[in-house]
């Protein structure tokens, strides 16, 4: 399905939702330098003693209709970023403007949770366990006014294939885990969003029943016109449903691109160590050699320059000293890395070399 | 062929409650000497309770077992009081996917590790210490002498992992039962723990089982593979033989589903449904409500394994029959 398509689509399905404002040409979501610290309190009267660096001066784009994955290991920061966007977390600075809005001046937090929704890991926890399935799902449409909430609900159920004459008055703990998936996102399309962030929403399911979700993912992408947000850790299902890819190391963007430039040649030290860490597939070829050592170190004193230069085996002295921008690489359609060895002019002995990898 | 090492005949193990649960129904497995066979299936298979009946873990009031279990020629359903603490720990140990289940809050390191190995092997305080700094090295652990004072919440999650297989592996066990041991660290931390797995076995020359869902880390750290479904296996063969040449239906959808070589946007050949709740003893095929290729005869009775080769069997009625029309 072509790109103009989709945004054809959009304009009909959002009748009900958020209208496009901003045209094709307008990316859905803009991040600028995007910032959360939590403070970490200890001590006898409960002092801030430091600042876990959760999220330290992202920003990103994401067009209308594209799927974005968002990769990195635990605690980098992808989470805390998810909940900023759609206002779960309070940021401490940046801006977010949602087709072509600024969220927090031209437009306020309620509509934008209308036209962002999110899907968790966790199936159960974000369910009412007291409320049918029914009605969970037409929950946030009667909230926000929408009309026939109940017939709704029973479409999505018929959409995300649980039959309501089966389902609708069954409890969350009732059904499998991937059956409470599939209403998760059927709650989160009732609110007719623009853009649905999901949050390791596959990570928890089998690998058969894994497959089954991300099919009517990429079914209800197309019929709603839909945006997404896909952040997991699993290299293997980014790759399958996304167009481009972000890495998070330590709260911060180290390489975002285009999902084939970074799958055929990635471009920063941790990425690439990253995709050499998937598990092979051919028992004739296994991994020789793990490719870093050590766990990653602790976002609340993160290392100074490139947080990546404690397990990085390109590491020179400008690297401890000065913290690398994200840059576009010439003729990659738009990949970017944050690495000293891709700036001719960082200092860095091997920068611009090709053999050293 | 020497003695093996693991032989489970015919297991059938029920969970009594509110409800019954048939966990396991009727399972057969053999493991060599110094192999190290990787179970692979999803959640609710059988695997953790496979390895558990190994150890003579579950409850006893509340679970029934039937059929034969030796390790290495002791009939472990016979096993009891100071026979039973010397096999658990001594010649068979296990590691978990949660440390926090092998480790002590309250001990050191250094106290937990040579506290076993004084307890089963019967040496002094000081000799099992330096058995402890041994194991902490050749799990490489940096700066061992340092970490042996540690208490297991001071270290970093890879390195809890790293210290619950210098625990397990301190009394030379012949059986290692590893389940899922990796599962919850990050992609490239797991790399180093399957790696230094793989090492270990090698130099130990142990038995392991290593219970997983992911297919890439069985791949990576055993060198055959059963694959388990509703408290069964359906297909046992090398590690190259289930990757390369899947024969059982579930294989061959479990290989789909991993999304290794799928091209971006292509639809999935998603197994549909899910597994049965094993409320009832299964009669009939597991797999057949899912089955593609299921026939009457699948619906009608159990499928007997049929055997490709030597240990290369497919419990399925159609599995010679897809064989032939390829
Ligand atoms: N509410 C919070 N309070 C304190 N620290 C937090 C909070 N939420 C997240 N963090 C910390 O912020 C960092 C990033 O977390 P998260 O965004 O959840 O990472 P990811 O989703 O990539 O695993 C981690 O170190 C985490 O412990
Ligand atoms: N102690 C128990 N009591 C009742 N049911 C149990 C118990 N342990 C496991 N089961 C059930 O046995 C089946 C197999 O469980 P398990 O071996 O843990 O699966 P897995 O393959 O995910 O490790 C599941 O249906 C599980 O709910
Ligand atoms: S900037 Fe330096 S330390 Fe950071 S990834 Fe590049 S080479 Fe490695
Ligand atoms: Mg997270
Ligand atoms: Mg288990």
């Amino acid at each position: 399905m072509s790109m103009t398509d989709t945004l054809h689509d959009t304009a009909a399905q959002t009748a009900e939702g958020l209208p496009d404002k901003g045209g094709p040409a307008q990316p859905l979501l803009i991040v600028k330098d995007m910032q959360k610290y939590f403070p970490v309190r200890g001590g006898i009267f409960g002092r801030t003693q430091a600042m876990v660096q959760a999220v330290d001066g992202v920003s990103f784009e994401v067009k209308k209709g594209e799927t974005l994955g968002i990769v990195g290991e635990s605690g980098c920061g992808k989470s805390t970023t998810a909940r900023l966007l759609i206002g779960l977390t309070e940021k401490d600075s940046g801006e977010i403007i949602f087709d072509g809005q600024g969220v927090g001046d031209s437009l306020n937090l309620r509509d934008l949770r209308r036209g962002v929704q999110m899907v968790f890991q966790d199936s159960y926890a974000s369910l009412n366990p007291r409320l049918t399935i029914e009605e969970s799902i037409a929950f946030g449409a009667r909230v926000q006014g929408l009309s026939d909430p109940i017939g709704r609900a029973h479409s999505l159920m018929e959409r995300v294939g649980l039959a309501p004459e089966r389902f609708a008055q069954r409890y969350p703990h009732e059904v499998s885990g991937g059956q409470r998936q599939r209403i998760n996102i059927a709650r989160a399309l009732a609110m007719s969003p623009r853009l649905v962030v999901l949050d390791e929403a596959v990570s928890a399911l089998d690998k058969s029943v894994e497959a089954q979700v991300l099919n009517l993912l990429a079914d209800l992408r197309e019929e709603f016109g839909l945006t997404y947000i896909f952040i997991s850790h699993d290299l293997n299902v980014v790759r399958y449903i996304s167009d481009r890819i972000l890495v998070m190391y330590l709260g911060e963007v180290v390489e975002v691109g285009p999902v084939v430039s970074i799958w055929e040649d990635q471009a920063h030290p941790y990425t690439r160590s990253l995709f050499s860490a998937m598990p092979s597939m051919d028992p004739e070829n296994r991994t020789k050699t793990p490719p870093l050592t050590g766990d990653p170190p602790n976002p609340i004193n993160p290392p100074s320059g490139c947080r990546f230069h404690t397990r990085c085996r390109f590491v020179d002295t400008v690297c401890k000293e000065k913290a690398p921008a994200l840059r576009e690489l010439p003729g990659r359609g738009g990949h970017c890395a944050a690495c000293h060895l891709h700036d001719p002019d960082s200092g860095h002995d091997k920068a611009g070399r090709e053999d050293i990898w | 062929m020497k003695a093996p090492l693991v032989e489970i005949q015919d297991l059938v193990v029920r969970f009594k409650g509110d409800r019954t649960v048939h966990a396991i129904n009727g399972l057969d497995l053999t493991l060599q000497q110094g192999e190290t066979l990787a179970l692979l299936g999803e959640s609710g298979s059988g695997k953790s309770v496979t390895l558990k009946t190994l150890l003579a873990l579950l409850p006893p009031k509340r679970s029934e077992v039937e059929g034969g279990i030796a390790v290495n020629g002791t009939d472990v359903r016979k096993l009891k009081g100071k026979a039973l603490q010397k096999y658990r720990g001594g010649e068979v140990s296990m590691v978990f996917q949660d440390p926090g289940l092998a480790l002590d809050p309250v001990y050191t390191v250094g106290a937990q590790i040579s506290e076993a190995v004084m307890r089963h092997k019967g040496v002094s305080r000081d000799e099992a210490m330096s058995t402890a700094l041994d194991m902490l090295r050749r799990v490489r652990i940096p700066s061992p002498e340092r970490r042996l004072k540690n208490y297991p919440h001071e270290l970093s999650g890879g390195m809890r992992q790293r210290v619950m297989i210098a625990l397990a592996l301190a009394c030379r066990p012949r059986l290692l039962l590893a389940d899922e041991p990796t599962t919850a660290l990050d992609a490239t931390v797991q790399i180093q723990i399957l790696l230094l797995l793989r090492e270990l076995q090698r130099e130990f020359g142990m038995g392991v089982i290593f219970v997983t869902h992911d297919i890439g880390v069985a791949v990576e750290v055993s060198e055959r593979i059963a694959v388990m479904y509703a408290g069964q296996i359906v297909e046992e063969g090398t590690t190259s033989e289930i990757i390369n040449n899947p024969r059982h239906p579930y294989t061959q959808g479990l290989l789909a589903a991993n999304l290794h070589d799928v091209a971006r946007g292509e639809r999935l050949n998603a197994i549909p449904g899910a597994p049965p709740p094993l409320e009832e003893r299964p009669t009939a095929c597991s797999f057949a409500p899912r089955c593609p290729i299921a026939g009457p005869e699948c619906r009608a009775s159990l499928p007997d394994f049929v055997t490709l080769a030597p240990r290369r069997r497919v419990a399925c009625f159609r599995a010679l029959e897809a064989a032939a029309a390829e």
